[in-house]
């Protein structure tokens, strides 16, 4: 027998050795080494996210159920990359807060669990991979947001994501039974060929979108978004904003562009009414928050909206562009949420008045917000200006000129509220500033990488060719 | 195949199941409550998946197949929303949702 073929399973196996070999190590060091732990996970998982960069062939295996190739393998990166930030920017807080309750090694078991529901997730080749590697990759995120028992706002967050979650997961298995119904098969494969426009497969579908827009956080689905990214632990928060919402738009694209192509006409008005009003309400909530992490969940939202744009297009530079997109929006937020993490660690301060006169104590980090939020905003220098012009190039290019404008006026509201928080940073004065702190070691280091992601990615112009040549798979 | 009964009727209950469920799930008061109606949505794909394959294509066990992973998978859902809940009742003594507004807005 040929065990070659499970080589293109590498991250996947590297993974679960990892999550294995914490849980060994969680048994035999001893408990006032813990601490330890924590540098393990870090340089275990950055070894597996060099690894992976290595490259794959293109397979099938499993009869089709799992599937990879060059695009799938390359945002398996993206994931990587992102969550290795977000260990560096959580160290800290895991050893100040967490590991005195004895409970530091869940949080990786339960995260790289996650993470791994991802992967299978997003190559996933019929819809029972598919559903098990969605709910693998949610279950242990509705633990993790539950993880500070002692803290009940922290439980009300898991509670809210997990009812959430079920419901979503709910409806979206019945729209794909529906499908089941129409096409007799579960595998991608053979409903490309038998789909066809009935009224069945119409409902099937948008029941299945409901689903997954649930997990991206779009407009009728968002309500529980903001509760959950104010209760959950800031890692947390981020996880689901970056992450989780990142892997979810990869499948999304995936399934609308190959498995529901014939039902393009269809999923193309859909996606216009949600994207105009998610990026409308992600934007106009976002106006009235007041605490941090509040602030950021509207403006994921909203961002999730310009994705859509890309997602409308259905071609390959629409592919491209989603794909280069998250990459920058990776950066962006977790170079936003580590400042807040930084801050909030420090002083338990959340609130953007809390920000008033950042600069004259604290000038690095309110550079670092600074950068991250124009980088949301999209303002030229920095890379998020690229990816969203390249969104708005894609949809326009398919001639949804109306949708474009809707966006541009989208983004000067946007413009608008991100710049509340630089002029709080900048101009205001405090009588009573966040003092100065100097940030450990790993949260320096994550927040550096995100800062020349940042910089560097919307100038290296070969790295957007790159994406383009690769998303010619799925056209 | 149950004999006299066709495809529709039970597709009909489904449907009936899969919408009682989501109408509970809007309207419950009590955290438990509505763990229950997410359990009727499930089970309402799980019989839908298992008739369609024994009434529409007998020949594959697609179907049955992936009902029984959506038990297992509804298993843990419950078992870890059961869990948050009774870490809730510790903090607060209560399973109700008005208990549950500390954030909002």
């Amino acid at each position: 027998m040929d065990f070659s073929n499970f080589l293109a399973m590498r991250h996947e196996i590297i993974l679960l050795a990892i999550t294995l070999l914490l849980i060994v190590a969680e048994v035999f060091i001893p408990q006032n080494k813990k601490q330890s732990i924590v540098h393990l996970a870090i340089l275990l998982f950055g070894l597996h996210t060099i690894v992976g960069f290595l490259p794959i062939m293109e397979t099938n295996l499993f009869g089709g159920m799992f599937r990879t190739n060059g695009l799938i393998h390359f945002f398996k990166n993206i994931l990587n990359l992102g969550v290795f930030i977000l260990l560096l920017q959580s160290a800290d807080w895991l050893r100040a807060k967490i590991f005195s309750q004895n409970k530091g090694t869940e949080f990786f078991i339960l995260l790289f669990s996650s993470l791994l529901g991802m992967y299978f997730m997003i190559s996933s080749g019929d819809f029972l991979m598919f559903y098990l590697g969605l709910e693998l990759s949610t279950l242990p995120v509705a633990a993790l947001a539950a993880y500070e028992t002692t803290n009940r706002r922290s439980s009300e967050a898991g509670i809210k994501l997990i009812l959430s979650s079920a419901l979503a997961s709910g409806v979206s298995l019945f729209g794909i039974s529906m499908l089941y119904a129409t096409s007799g098969s579960i595998y991608f494969e053979n409903i490309i060929q038998i789909i066809a426009s009935t009224d069945l497969t119409i409902l099937g579908m948008i029941l299945f979108f409901a689903g997954l827009a649930f997990k991206i956080s779009l407009v009728p689905f968002h309500f529980w978004t903001a509760d959950v990214y104010e209760g959950a632990p800031i890692s947390v928060a981020s996880y689901l904003s970056v992450i989780s919402k990142g892997a979810a738009v990869f499948i999304l694209m995936i399934l609308l562009f190959t498995v529901l192509k014939p039902l393009m006409h269809v999923w193309e008005n859909l996606i216009y009414l949600v994207a105009v009003l998610t990026m409308f309400i992600g934007n106009l909530f976002a106006l009235r928050q007041q605490n941090m992490k509040r602030f950021l969940a509207f403006s994921s939202i909203a961002q999730a909206g310009f994705i859509l744009l890309g997602l409308i297009a259905g071609t390959q530079l629409g592919t491209a562009t989603i794909v280069y997109f998250v990459l920058i929006y990776v950066f962006s937020n977790l170079a936003a949420f580590g400042v807040v993490q930084a801050i909030s660690l420090e002083t338990g301060k959340e609130d953007i008045n809390d920000y008033e006169g950042l600069y004259r104590t604290n000038p690095n980090l309110s550079l670092v917000m600074m950068l991250a939020l124009f980088s949301l905003a999209g303002i030229p220098p920095v890379a998020g200006f690229f990816g969203k012009f390249f969104l708005f190039t894609a949809a326009a290019s398919e001639g949804y000129y109306l949708l474009v404008f809707i966006a541009v006026v989208n983004v000067t509201i946007s413009l608008y509220y991100y710049l509340i928080v630089v002029r709080a940073m900048f101009l205001r004065k405090s009588d009573n500033p966040i003092p100065f702190f100097k940030n450990r070691i790993y949260m320096r280091l994550g927040l550096l990488i995100t800062v020349i992601g940042i910089l560097v990615l919307g100038l290296y112009s070969p790295l957007y060719d790159y994406i383009y040549e690769l998303s010619g798979i799925f056209n | 195949m149950i004999p006299g009964i066709s495809i529709y009727e039970i597709l009909t209950v489904t449907s009936i199941l899969f919408f009682i469920g989501l109408y509970g799930f809007i309207t419950r008061k009590n955290l438990i409550s509505i763990l229950i109606s997410i359990e009727l949505i499930l089970n309402a794909s799980v019989i839908n998946f298992v008739v369609i394959n024994k009434y529409l294509y007998p020949d594959m066990l697609q179907g049955v197949v992936f009902s029984l992973f959506i038990i297992a998978v509804a298993a843990a859902e419950t078992a870890l929303a059961v869990s948050i809940i009774i870490g809730l009742y510790r903090q607060i003594s209560s399973v109700e949702v008005k208990e549950i507004e500390t954030m909002k807005h």
